[in-house]
This record gives structure tokens, sequence and C-alpha cells, in this order.
């Protein structure tokens, strides 16, 4: 997506200058300071003590199983498409939340979010009450179609896609909520329809926001644990994600663990440098 | 605008996942930390919080033995953390504050036993694996080798917890090579995708398809002799309460501990 362009000339450099000039005679005070750098440790000294505790030696030794590179490949494909899904359904919704008036909209909004706090275990053992073969759906479907979810790619798919679409459909939401209605309202009045203003007009006007969703959705979905292992399985090859794979080793050898988590580090470090200057920097 | 909305909704979230962090953290520590102020003043009087982390399939049996336990020491609580015992030992070994382990292998607990964690271990009880089929056996599964059979769907244990490992040895020792919908991260999941009708079948102990008879249908099959487990127990000499982790594994040695464990269907050792 392209960014909004800084007007030319040597204006904004200025401004930005005499900004930091000001920030800088500020004093920090210590009450701020102090946590804000406790805060930081907090978060930056685990992922230190995974490069400290890193068996480097027998790294690449750790990571020649083709089972490691199974895991993250089903990693990848699942996050992406559970984002795809996400966005297929989550976009519609967060439309249907932020834009029109009906009996009960802050309760499905309520129910739309649920799946962010709830433990993603309970997802995992809701989605197959539901979605399992002898589930409320998935008797239906196996009996329709043949199709069984649960130790199935395509279950890892819906139980990352449960847990990583309410972070879409906030972020859009929100997105669409600042977005102004007005552009709409014009494009209405010029003859286009409601649909046709969604597509032509309310889609570029949030697509910051839906790249932001986006993100987090997939970030959420790489991680994804306890719905998956609970309704999806774990099977090397066709359900087994990374972090499957990075809990089992613990159970036997954390070495192994310990460079899994490297290798998902290193992912989710490459994914955010990449996606930092678009969707992820702050103004 | 955007941003700020997409910010609050974000820290909203991330304030949620750390008050449940939080939550979990000192619900699970609160136990211990408890059990800690116990003196070994109190010498042969057992007080406190007693902490045993038990492989999940001593879940049952455990869980009897333990109010049983407290109804002859009154004041004193037992807490149980029942889960795959190789996590367990993960956990134990990297400082969770824990009086007395029971593994499922002594694979296991060698892991403790080896980073210090205990000086001996008895074998108390043995357990024996068994093909679990949901009730009636809708199936007709006779033998181990039905298991590899078309279109059936089979969960195992993952081969890093014993019962999974039991099940490897049992199945080289049938020769019947299957490909398994999932390997289970303990014994207790596995079975609950029997009992959900996920799976067909699925290879557990002996004694959680008799804790769970009014689901769970068991097949004996002759492999299973050779892949017996012993199941170790060990006071940790780290054990915040050292008096009571001595008093509940003596307990669980005891002839009344045996006669529950073997009414369970555990064998002997």
């Amino acid at each position: 997506m392209t960014q909004p362009q800084p007007p030319a000339g040597p204006a904004p450099t200025a401004l930005r200058l005499r900004g930091r000039a000001r920030r800088r005679a500020q004093r920090v005070p210590y009450a701020l300071l102090l946590p804000a750098l406790l805060g930081l440790t907090f978060l930056v000294l685990p992922l230190a003590g995974l490069l400290i505790r890193a068996p480097w030696s027998t790294l690449s030794q750790q990571l020649s199983s083709s089972q490691v590179w199974d895991a993250l490949r089903l990693s990848l494909v699942c996050a992406t498409a559970a984002t795809g899904l996400s966005l297929l359904l989550g976009v519609p919704l967060a439309w249907l939340l932020a834009r029109t008036e009906f009996p009960g909209r802050r309760i499905v909004r309520a129910l739309v979010t649920l799946p962010l706090v709830l433990p993603p275990v309970v997802g995992g053992v809701a989605l197959l009450l539901v979605l399992g073969r002898n589930g409320i759906v998935g008797r239906w479907l196996d009996a329709a179609f043949g199709i069984t979810l649960p130790f199935h790619t395509s279950g890892v798919v819906i139980a990352e896609a449960f847990v990583a679409m309410p972070f879409l459909v906030i972020s859009v939401e929100g997105a669409l909520r600042a977005a102004d209605p007005r552009y709409e309202e014009a494009a209405a009045t010029l003859g286009a329809s409601r649909l046709t203003a969604f597509r032509r007009v309310t889609l570029p006007l949030i697509a910051p926001g839906i790249g932001a969703g986006a993100v987090l959705a997939w970030a959420r979905a790489l991680g994804e644990f306890g719905a998956t292992i609970t309704f999806a399985g774990n099977f090397p090859g066709q359900t087994q994600t990374m972090p499957l794979a990075v809990y089992l080793a613990m159970e036997t050898d954390p070495e192994a663990a310990i460079a899994l988590s490297l290798v998902l580090l290193a992912v989710s470090v490459a994914v955010l440098a990449g996606l930092r200057e678009r969707w992820m920097s702050a103004p | 605008m955007t941003t700020t909305a997409r910010r609050t909704a974000v820290a909203a979230a991330a304030a949620l996942a750390l008050a449940g962090g939080l939550a979990a953290c000192s619900s699970s520590s609160t136990p211990a930390a408890s059990g800690s102020s116990v003196s070994a003043a109190a010498s042969s009087k057992v007080t406190g919080t007693v902490t045993v982390f038990a492989a999940s399939s001593l879940q049952g049996t455990f869980t009897a033995l333990g109010k049983k336990f407290e109804a002859a020491n009154p004041g004193v609580k037992v807490t149980f953390n029942f889960g795959g015992s190789s996590a367990l030992a993960q956990s134990i070994n990297s400082g969770a504050p824990a009086d007395v382990f029971a593994a499922a292998s002594p694979a296991t607990m060698k892991t403790v036993t080896d980073a210090k964690g205990a000086t001996t271990s008895t074998v108390f009880v043995r357990n024996t694996l068994e093909i679990a089929v949901p009730k009636g056996n809708p199936k007709h599964i006779a033998v181990l080798k039905d298991l590899a059979g078309a279109g059936l769907k089979v969960a195992l244990c993952a081969k890093e917890v014993p019962c999974g490992a039991a099940a490897v040895t049992a199945l080289n020792a049938a020769g019947v090579k299957l490909t398994p919908v999932t390997l289970e991260q303990d014994v207790k999941s596995a079975l609950t995708k029997v009992e959900l009708g996920e799976v067909d079948a699925s290879l557990v102990y002996k004694t959680d398809v008799q804790a769970d008879a009014a689901k769970i249908s068991g097949v004996d099959f002759p492999e299973a002799a050779k892949a017996v487990n012993d199941y170790p127990i060990a006071a940790l000499t780290k054990a915040p309460n050292s008096a009571g982790a001595a008093a509940f594994t003596a307990y669980i040695l005891s002839p009344e501990g045996r006669q529950v464990l073997t009414a369970a269907g555990f064998q002997a050792p």
C-alpha cells in the first residue's frame, strides 16, 4: 500500500528537528522511566535467555531433521491460510458491526471478541464438539461430504482462524469507525450502490487498518497452540505446527526445543522487520 | 484517529492476555507457597500442603488416595499436578516446587534423578497397554493388527511420553506398522479422542480403560506383555515439605495404597 508522501521541501525535516529538541529538553520523570525500563527488561530478557542457552554448536544438527522444516512450512502455510480466511469473513463482519444498526449489535460484538479472552484450549474443545466427527455440524459434514476436519491440515487452519479472526475484526472495525462515512455517502449520492461504495471507497480508505489487523491475526495464528493441539491433534507433516513441535520436544529434549524456538523467533523477527515500515510504524 | 482506535484495541487485548497469564501464575503457585512454610521442626507430624506431580494415568487413583491421606492426617492438604510424565519431569528439573514425583516410566524418573532432583525412587506399580475402543467396539477390533486397517483412525501417545514409548515397543513387537492420525501429548488426551468418537481406537493403559468403563471398552492383546511400564515414585530432594513428601510416598507404598492401585487395574511390581 502507498504511504502518504510528505510534501516536498525542507519544512518537515526542520519541524521534526525542533520537535526532537523540545522533547530532549524535558526530563523524563523517574516514576515513568523506571517501570518502563523494567517492562522492557521483562519483555526482552526471556528472549535473550533463549539466545544465551541456545546449543549453538549442535544447532545445525538439531535443525537438520526434515521434521523441523515440515513443521515450519506447515506453520507458515496454515497461519497464512487462517489469515486469508479471517480476511474473507472478518472484514465483512467488521463492516456489519461498524456500519449497520441492528438489535443486539453490542451482544454480537461481545461474542465476536470472546475468542480473544477465551483460553485457546477451550476454543479447541468447543471446535471439537461442533466440527468433530461426532460434532453437531461435523457429523453432518462427514455424512454429506465425507469431510472430517480434526487431524487434518484444514483443522489447523480452522483452529487458528478461530483464535486469530477477532484480532482482525477489532482492528478493521476500529478503522471503519475512524473512517469518515461521508465519503461513502458522497459515493451513494453519485449513484454508487452500497457494495460499490464499500469496494471502491471504504476498502481503500481502511486498507492500513486491514493490513494491521491481518498482521496481528497472522502473528496470533503462527503462535497458536492450545486450540490446534486440542482440535487438530498432533502429527508430523499433517497437523504438527512449530509450537506443537516445540512443546513436545521440551518433554524430552530441551536443546531441540530451544533450537526450534530460535527458528520461530527468527521468523517472527523477519516478519516484523519486513512489515514494520508498512503497517506497524507509529506516527 | 485510525491508529488511536487500533492501539486502544491492541492495548486492551494485551492487558487481558497479561491479566489472564498472571491469574494462571498465581493460582498454580499458591498451594506450593503455603506448603513451604512448613518447617522440619514438626518432625514426624505432617502438616501443610504436599504437592504431588504425577503421571496423568494416575489421576483417578492418586486423587482418591490423596483424599484418604488427608483424612488420615488432619490439617494436611494434598495438591496434585497431573500431566505427561516427561513434561512434569522437565518442570521439576526447572525448579517447580514439587514434593513428590510419580512417573509412568523409569526413563522419565531418570531425568529427575540425573539432575539430582531425587536420590532414590521406588517402583510402586506396573501398567500394561490395552486397545481402547468406543463402548461396544463398533469396528470389531480384536487384535493389534486390526488397527492398521484401512480407514481406521487411531490416536497414539507421542513417543516422547511413556505411553507412546510403550505403544511403539508393542507395535514393533507385533510387527505392525500403522500411521496414527494424531500423537497426543498425554494418555488422557488420547483416551478423550476415543471417548468423543473422533478416533476409532487408541493404545492406552489398562487402568485408563477401566477408569472410563462407562464410555470405553478395552481389548487385550498379547504383545502388551512386551511393553510393561514400571511406575517409580520419589520424594524430591528439594521438596518444600520434605516431611510431607516422605509421608505421602510411604502411604502410596503401604498396603492400603497398593490396594487402591491394584483395584484400579494396576499390577503390583
